[in-house]
């Protein structure tokens, strides 16, 4: 944006690691400076995060917090996409529909806890219907606004070309609002890494979530606080990474037009 | 010297010249030769049109011309300073989106004026309010106005700040072809009683024709400059007249288009 | 259906309030209530004066944490979205700590803040910080270059620049990103309650149900935050009407 010349490739490395490095070194110095006797220094959670591995308990509770996002992001879907597609299809649904999923919106997914532990006690269940509900209102407004944004110019043509109401969703809107459904689901996906964390601290006893209270409640441990911190945020990342991936898919990279 | 030659003779002095521009982009490792060996020279007070196919680089050029883009090769003065950024003596007109939305008519067109008294500044506005007939429309904002107003707004705000040159990128390309040919006929007007350097960009040969001195026609990418026409028909030009329509066969012959349909 | 559009959505409501009351009223002795059993706890807590309280704590809480994170996040995130290599140099660990739930540094509030108010405070900051800080810095990018190349057409320095063409071109979006951000706001501060505070909405919900299974002052409790949720949602909507602002959308 600014004036400076054009930036060298070798920048795009040089940069980051340079915040890098002074943001770690900012870190060590500070837990030194302030003679804290609990907060990790980068190597003790490095050397935490080495003696998590080697337990073996870090890959069960990786695996534990992605099997619980992938059911209950994946149940959001199944059901919040047909539904979205309807809302937005039929618009007298919409006005309907619409002021109930206005009033459940706002109503964090943590809220939901006490009824989720009712329904279903403590356990996977309960952590699971959290994250559906995290990823489900996501989901549903962008299939919405996906569907009500495809310019009316398609559905015409849609008709034009002999296509029943049905075809014309599947055929046309469906395609033309794929973009913006994928962003929604990115975000939704996003929403369902926060919330599995979240409710793995209070609902159950496995998983990153767990791992994080619990380093702190048996012991103190903030090295693997902060380590089980630093791998939520990677993992989280490459989440998202890897959902970009799908969006540069050549039947869908049309609609993003440009970098965001 | 006949009446002619008084009305349409620019003031002698070389205004811009560019030497030897060239242009090439980096695009995705590739480099792309968008100018090559640009040599212009334009007299203060002459209106030139520079028309080329779309996408030839004309656009680019102007940029340059401007300030807004340093040549890879080759330099840009303007009366005998190198260019080598944007200044309010040059102002450019973009083809659209050019006007700020979150400004009124009068906010846009006192933009440049920061530095006059207010009463000064309020006098500006209200002259080149009443020259690019936009009375009543003071306290609009941008997106309560047409296309064409808009277009009149953006060569308000160029022209109160008193710029030597006027660059404009195919400004009327947006409009229906009625409005186009009126502000053709504004902008003669205001080139006539002002008499500013203009540079203009457009791919519309009648419009080259109708407005310029000279029109200096370049090749497709990589550009060079093809060819440069001199229009000696005095203003207002008929554009039914004979003359007219040899300028534009010419111009239309240079370009390599066949003339009928 | 023959009702005036107004009507539906309530009517469709009251069919849902309907199943609900009449599902609960089949299976006598469970815990769950039924929508009049939530009334009742509802007008429990406004007796005891409890609600206002709690209600007030959380707000106070979300518009601090919102502010702070707004005064340092959105100038940063201009300021990164502008230099290009300051953007090179932050965007990747901005992307690997936004991931991060706040409520996974609740063990490091807690640490630094104790359990309360401040540790509240920090925990609703951290959730809004990214969400601006991306929010500002895409901001920046959507400005479109002409009105930047405008703006130093006619001899603005970077200051002026910045003043006179940037902000107003970015505070459309900003004004969204705080709306959504808001809503991230809310969602904090009630998980946030739950675990490290003593007051407040969140901490109602879990204390109803921890202290005596009262589960209609839980989903009472619920209710009212769904209800604070969308009036805040509707409120920061209406700002994005105001004339000066609404330029940005009529524009396109």
């Amino acid at each position: 944006m600014n004036a400076l010349a054009r930036p060298g490739r070798w920048e795009n490395f040089f940069w980051p690691l340079l915040a890098a490095a002074l943001l770690l070194a900012l870190w060590h110095y500070s837990v030194i400076w302030t003679a804290t006797k609990v907060f990790p220094s980068p190597l003790s959670v490095e050397k935490g995060l080495a003696e998590l591995l080697r337990k073996h308990v870090l890959w069960a509770d990786i695996g534990d917090s992605l099997r619980r996002v992938a059911i209950g992001f994946g149940t959001a879907g199944v059901i919040g996409i047909p539904l979205g597609l309807t809302l937005g299809w039929y618009p007298t649904v919409n006005q309907v529909l619409n002021p109930v999923l206005q009033i459940l919106r706002p109503i964090s997914p943590i809220a939901w806890i006490p009824v989720a532990i009712l329904f279903f006690g403590i356990g996977d269940h309960a952590a699971i219907f959290l994250i559906f509900l995290g990823a489900f209102f996501p989901i549903v407004v962008a299939c919405v606004s996906g569907v009500s944004n495809v310019p009316s110019i398609f559905r015409r043509a849609g008709r034009n070309f002999g296509l029943a109401p049905v075809q014309i969703l599947t055929r046309v809107v469906f395609r033309a609002a794929l973009p913006q459904i994928l962003i929604g689901l990115r975000i939704a996906l996003g929403i369902a890494w926060l919330v599995v964390v979240a409710g793995e601290m209070i609902a159950v006893d496995s998983g990153l979530g767990y791992l994080v209270i619990d380093s702190r409640n048996s012991g103190k441990r903030y090295d693997l606080v902060v380590a089980a911190m630093l791998l939520i945020g990677l993992i989280g990342l490459a989440l998202d990474l890897g959902f970009r991936q799908l969006e540069k898919m050549r039947s869908v990279r049309w609609g993003f037009g440009h970098e965001s | 010297m006949s009446t002619e030659a008084l009305i349409t003779a620019p003031a002698p002095g070389v205004k811009l010249r560019t030497e030897h521009v060239g242009m090439v982009f980096e695009r995705d490792g590739k480099s792309v030769s968008v100018l090559e060996a640009i040599d212009l020279e334009v007299r203060d007070g002459e209106f030139i049109c520079l028309v080329g196919p779309s996408g030839c680089g004309k656009s680019t050029l102007l940029n340059v011309m401007g300030g807004f883009l340093p040549p890879t090769s080759g330099s840009v003065t303007i009366d005998r300073e190198l260019v080598h950024g944007p200044d309010p003596r040059r102002i450019l007109v973009f083809q659209e989106r050019g006007v700020f939305p979150w400004l009124t008519v009068e906010g846009n067109i006192g933009f440049g004026l920061s530095k006059l008294s207010g009463a000064e500044r309020d006098q500006r506005i209200a002259h080149y309010v009443q020259m690019m007939r936009l009375q009543g429309f003071e306290q609009s904002y941008p997106s309560d106005l047409s296309g064409g107003m808009k277009q009149r707004l953006q060569v308000a705000r160029a022209l109160a700040v008193n710029p030597d040159i006027l660059y404009l990128d195919e400004p009327f390309g947006a409009l229906d072809s009625v409005t186009r040919l009126i502000m053709r006929g504004e902008l003669l007007r205001i080139w006539q009683t002002e008499r500013r350097t203009i540079i203009f960009v457009t791919h519309d040969i009648d419009e080259a024709v109708q407005l310029a001195d000279r029109v200096v026609v370049l090749s497709s990418r990589p550009a060079k400059i093809q060819d440069i026409l001199t229009i000696d028909i005095a203003h207002p030009r008929n554009i039914s007249s004979a003359r007219y329509l040899e300028h534009r066969d010419d111009l239309l012959r240079k370009i390599g288009l066949a003339y009928t349909v | 259906m023959n009702l005036p559009v107004r009507l539906r959505p309530v009517a469709f409501i009251a069919v849902l309030l309907i199943i609900w009351q009449a599902a609960v009223n089949c299976h006598p002795g469970q815990l769950l209530p039924g929508p009049w059993g939530v009334v009742r706890g509802i007008n429990d807590l406004l007796r005891h004066g409890l609600l206002l309280k709690y209600v007030v704590a959380s707000l106070f809480r979300v518009t601090w944490g919102f502010l702070l994170a707004a005064v340092i996040a959105i100038p940063l995130g201009l300021a990164i979205g502008w230099y290009r290599r300051a953007e090179m140099a932050f965007n990747p660990l901005v992307q690997i700590f936004r991931p991060i739930s706040p409520l996974a540094w609740i063990p490091i509030a807690i640490l630094w803040f104790g359990v309360g108010d401040l540790a509240a405070i920090f925990l609703i900051f951290v959730g809004c910080f990214f969400p601006l800080l991306v929010t500002a810095m895409s901001a920046v990018h959507n400005v479109p270059s002409v009105y930047v190349n405008v703006g130093r057409n006619f001899g603005l320095g970077t200051a002026d620049l910045v003043y006179r063409v940037i902000y107003p071109a970015v505070v459309p979006q900003l004004i969204i990103g705080s709306r959504i951000t808001l809503g991230i706001a809310w969602l904090v501060v009630v998980a946030a309650e739950m675990i490290a505070v003593n007051s407040g909405l969140g901490f109602l919900i879990i204390d109803a149900r921890n202290a005596g299974n009262r589960y209609d002052l839980v989903i009472g409790g619920m209710v009212i935050i769904g209800t604070i949720g969308l009036l805040l949602d509707l409120g920061m909507r209406s700002l994005e009407r105001v004339k000066s602002f609404r330029w940005s959308y009529s524009e396109n």
